[in-house]
């Protein structure tokens, strides 16, 4: 690192990592009154102890968690749904960004824009609807109906992102492809589709982490509490506020800690992605 | 792929080809439900007559307008948008400014002060809303060490409000950093050095070469953060239980959920559904230009 008249003075310096600091406690205590919870004795659970190992700490609420609660039901639950999402979600966004990125056709404009304006739409305008259809369908508390309205929640980011993507794969890949007597679909499925591995990635991380946090949508649409997905069975803990309190937090580490470090390792894509190209300026 | 040889090498056709399928599921999912939801909105669809409701005009939009719900959620919404987003943006641009510099540590600082963007927005809210409660919450076990009186959070409406507020406030500041740093990591360093050898103060460069220079990246993410916390139901309705106490914590979306889903005024709720996506709309007319701006330089 070079001096440049930016480095900072040593108040400057002092003052930063204080800031920093204080900020980062604010940041993380949230999640460090979650780990406590966790690791109260039952009898202890309404504690007015602030410290963040409390005495006594046990793992009952994970132990309790795991084998006297459904809480495996409601895991492989979410798997189940999280995971065709992902599958629909690339399959359709892989296919629908490269059409928007390659081809000029009619309503490609509309369509852009549409899924843009999509994300203006109140929670109450397509559920409100989805709630009535699902019911007429039968498809009221079912898996179907779940991963129908989250693939295609979540699809107007995900074809936005892979467009953006494709954008960026030089053409001539496709020509000299076409001079060697490749077919289109040859030509995208061989060479555009592994290139751009990296933006499938993304779209998949981001289908699966919708759908596995998604918690208002499946609350109109399951009832039975053997369907619940996580979301949902967390929130029933809640609801017995008195006696689950530890239990609700040993979930939600539980089921925080793989989305959390895989939103680690992506964050950076997905500012790119949401800003739409904003900030590619 | 059998009867695609002429189908597939047709470039229009075989654009639609590839997009078919999404469409397919947006219409279902999405243009369907919006056209109802328009058509029901002229409707007197509720738990009564759900088989047998009818158009009855634009009731619905006067009772939406006439509605002193409405303009009370209204302001409450705006409030709740203005507060959020004023604190995101100032907090993310000078978080991102002091970690725009020689750090040690800057990684592990990073990754803490990211960490509130990255756990499940409604986890966020189920915790926040058991820190306030009143008697075991840790944020009035910390009030009283510091000698501070108990708060009501969660059972009064501005106590509430508050609660929803700060739990927003926390996982909305590192979006807006991670913006904010990108955006500082593109402006050259040599401004600065020009700057300084012209002898301008700190407060100078901020405001004329920082700033200006900021806007065109942090200007989408703020009308994305607009439209996120103008429509953010989990967090005002989890931290709230539903909008306790007696339906006083709300903004638009969570009074619009209540009403639809749990009083089944539905004709009612879908044209309320409408006004908000119709503020939205007139509020991101803009952003959707400059999207379709940077459209066609692509091409």
């Amino acid at each position: 690192m070079k001096k440049s008249p930016r480095e900072a003075s040593l108040g400057g310096k002092i003052f930063t990592y204080a800031f920093l600091t204080l900020f980062v406690l604010w940041s993380i205590y949230p999640i460090l009154n979650v780990i406590t919870v966790s690791l109260r004795p039952g009898d202890l659970l309404w504690s007015k102890d602030l410290s963040i190992i409390p005495e006594n700490w046990t793992l009952d609420a994970y132990y309790q968690l795991l084998f006297d609660k459904p809480f495996m039901r409601w895991l492989w639950n979410s798997m189940l749904v999280s995971f065709t999402v992902t599958l629909t979600g690339v399959a359709l966004a892989s296919t629908a960004g490269y059409a928007f990125s390659r081809y000029k056709f009619r309503g490609k404009e509309t369509a852009m824009i549409g899924m843009i304006v999509t994300q203006m739409f109140p929670v109450t305008m397509l559920l409100l609807p989805l709630f009535i259809m699902l019911i007429k369908m039968g498809l009221y508390d079912t898996y179907i109906g779940l991963i129908i309205a989250y693939s295609a929640t979540a699809l107007p980011f995900c074809v936005w992102q892979m467009k953006g993507y494709y954008d960026t794969i030089p053409k001539s890949l496709e020509e000299a492809a076409a001079i060697d007597g490749c077919s289109q679909w040859m030509t995208f499925y061989r060479i555009v589709l592994p290139l751009a591995a990296p933006a499938l990635v993304i779209t998949a991380l981001f289908s699966f982490m919708s759908a596995w946090s998604e918690y208002l949508v499946a609350a109109v649409l399951i009832q039975d509490t053997t369907m619940f997905t996580l979301p949902l069975g967390l929130k029933s803990f809640q609801s017995n506020f008195a006696t689950e309190w530890g239990l609700y937090a040993a979930a939600a580490l539980f089921v925080s800690l793989p989305v959390v470090v895989l939103f680690m390792a992506l964050s950076r894509y997905l500012v790119s992605g949401l800003t739409l190209g904003g900030v590619k300026e | 792929m059998k009867p695609g040889i002429s189908l597939t090498n047709d470039p229009k056709r075989l654009a639609y080809l590839y997009i078919f399928p999404a469409l397919l599921v947006m219409a279902l999912v999405i243009v369907g439900p919006f056209l109802y939801n328009l058509v029901v909105s002229f409707s007197n669809m509720n738990l009564m007559n759900f088989r047998d409701w009818k158009l009855t005009g634009i009731d619905n939009y006067l009772e939406v307008f006439t509605d002193r719900y409405f303009w009370y959620f209204f302001f409450k919404t705006i409030l709740w948008t203005v507060l959020n987003v004023t604190v995101h943006v100032a907090f993310g641009i000078f978080l991102a400014i002091l970690m725009n510099q020689y750090l040690v540590g800057k990684n592990i600082f990073r990754i803490l002060i990211i960490l509130p963007w990255a756990v499940p927005q409604y986890i966020t809210a189920l915790t926040w809303r058991g820190m306030f409660n009143y008697e075991y919450g840790a944020i009035n076990l910390i009030l009283e060490t510091l000698g501070m009186g108990p708060v009501q959070w969660l059972g009064s409406e501005w106590g509430a409000f508050f609660a929803a507020l700060m739990t927003n406030i926390w996982l909305g500041i590192p979006f807006m950093m991670i913006v904010a740093l990108g955006g500082l990591q593109s402006i050259p360093n040599d401004l600065y050095e020009a700057a300084e050898i012209d002898g301008a103060s700190k407060w100078f460069q901020f405001w004329n070469i920082t700033l200006p220079l900021l806007r065109p990246v942090m200007v989408p993410a703020i009308t994305l953060g607009v439209i996120w916390t103008f429509n953010n139901f989990n967090v005002v309705w989890l931290v709230s239980d539903g909008g306790k106490p007696s339906d006083s914590t709300h903004i638009l979306v969570s009074w619009v959920y209540k009403v639809g889903l749990n009083y089944f005024r539905i004709g009612y709720a879908a044209a309320f559904s409408m006004v908000i996506f119709g503020l939205l709309l007139i509020f991101g007319w803009n952003y959707i230009k400059r999207t379709r701006g940077t459209e066609s330089v692509y091409e």
